[in-house]
């Protein structure tokens, strides 16, 4: 079986600039309609007792920045700020997790 | 609306906080796990994998009778990068929707964890192995593999749903009639993240199938035998 392998920077960068391309392209397009669970909720009654959130009221709230008149922009700048502080968390996190197993590993192992 | 978690106020305290613990158990077995097996060159890929289900989970895409669906995500995450580090990067995605997207409850994100990182990422990898068994222990039975435990997931989450509701729901609402109306709609909500989930794996598969946990031991150039742990020593 030929190997021709695409590098690993190349391969994070593409999926990153899908992940880019869906968020600027495709969520503005998004269904509006409520989504299967808020729908049987709301069918049922399991709504009635929800409240807000917390951070209702935040600069992203309901995946728009406040004060952006223009929809479609919002959204894109929302998903934009979302996935760039999801990938920098869970990159930064993982990256931490193996640096800490390296360190651990120098001393004697623990059983 | 995009996305759409479970909101405070829907399920009790009690049942909230139960959950809350259950999950962080999860997650620090996740972490433990994640920590002993995950090899260099998956860090970006975690990263990646997380940062795609933030995205897609934003593309809801209608159902029927003016109801949507998003991509929950765990399969694809769990196939990706295996059930740990998936369970991880699913529940960042959660974390960081309930925080800066004011999407599902801070009181509820144990909930959400369960649903979508736990049932998601664990049970659905169990999916996942089984039915890749069932296709046959080869490289192309990866892509249709998760394709299947895709669809299965959302329907494990919606009965998860039910159960967490039976337990603590606010309401004297007739469960039998909420599981079939949560069970009937995911099942519509699973075609989309079967299909979604095997588009991508099937791209990864093409481009890169050894970054591909759900395909170790089943790729012919790979030392097939040799464990997650062991890397560069």
């Amino acid at each position: 079986m030929a190997r021709r392998s695409v590098p690993l920077a190349v391969f994070v960068a593409a999926g990153l600039a899908v992940a880019i391309a869906l968020v600027v392209f495709v969520a503005p397009h998004a269904s509006s309609s409520p989504d299967g669970l808020e729908k049987v909720a709301a069918d049922h009654g399991i709504d009635r007792n929800a409240r807000a959130s917390a951070v209702a009221d935040g600069p992203l709230a309901g995946y728009g920045v406040s004060g952006v008149g223009d929809d479609a922009v919002s959204t894109i700048v929302a998903g934009l700020v979302g996935v760039t502080v999801t990938f920098v968390v869970v990159a930064g996190g993982m990256w931490l997790l193996r640096r800490r197993r390296l360190d651990t590993r120098a001393e004697p192992a623990p059983g | 609306m995009l996305a759409m978690h479970i909101p405070d106020g829907f399920v009790d305290g009690p049942t909230s906080l139960g959950a809350a613990l259950l999950a962080i158990a999860v997650i620090a077995y996740s972490l433990r796990m994640t920590a002993r097996t995950l090899d260099e060159r998956e860090v970006p890929v975690v990263g990646l994998v997380a940062a795609f289900v933030f995205a897609v989970q934003m593309l809801n895409f209608p159902v029927a009778n003016g109801t949507s669906g998003h991509l929950l995500g765990g399969v694809l995450a769990a196939v990706m990068v295996g059930p740990y580090a998936g369970a991880l990067a699913v529940t960042v995605v959660l974390v960081v929707q309930a925080l800066l997207f004011a999407d599902g409850g801070l009181s509820a994100l144990g909930l959400n964890v369960i649903n979508m990182a736990l049932v998601g990422a664990y049970l659905g990898y169990g999916v996942f192995l089984i039915v890749r068994r069932l296709l046959g222990r080869s490289p192309a039975s990866v892509t249709p593999a998760a394709g299947v435990a895709a669809f299965c997931a959302p329907v494990l989450a919606s009965v998860a749903f039910t159960i967490e509701y039976a337990i603590g729901g606010n309401d004297a609402v007739s469960i039998g009639a909420v599981a079939a109306s949560m069970i009937g709609v995911h099942v519509l909500i699973g075609i989309g993240e079967g299909v979604i989930t095997a588009v991508a794996v099937g791209a990864v598969m093409a481009a890169r199938p050894d970054l591909v946990y759900g395909a170790r031991g089943l790729l012919v150039a790979e030392p097939a035998t040799a464990p997650a742990v062991a890397n560069v020593a």
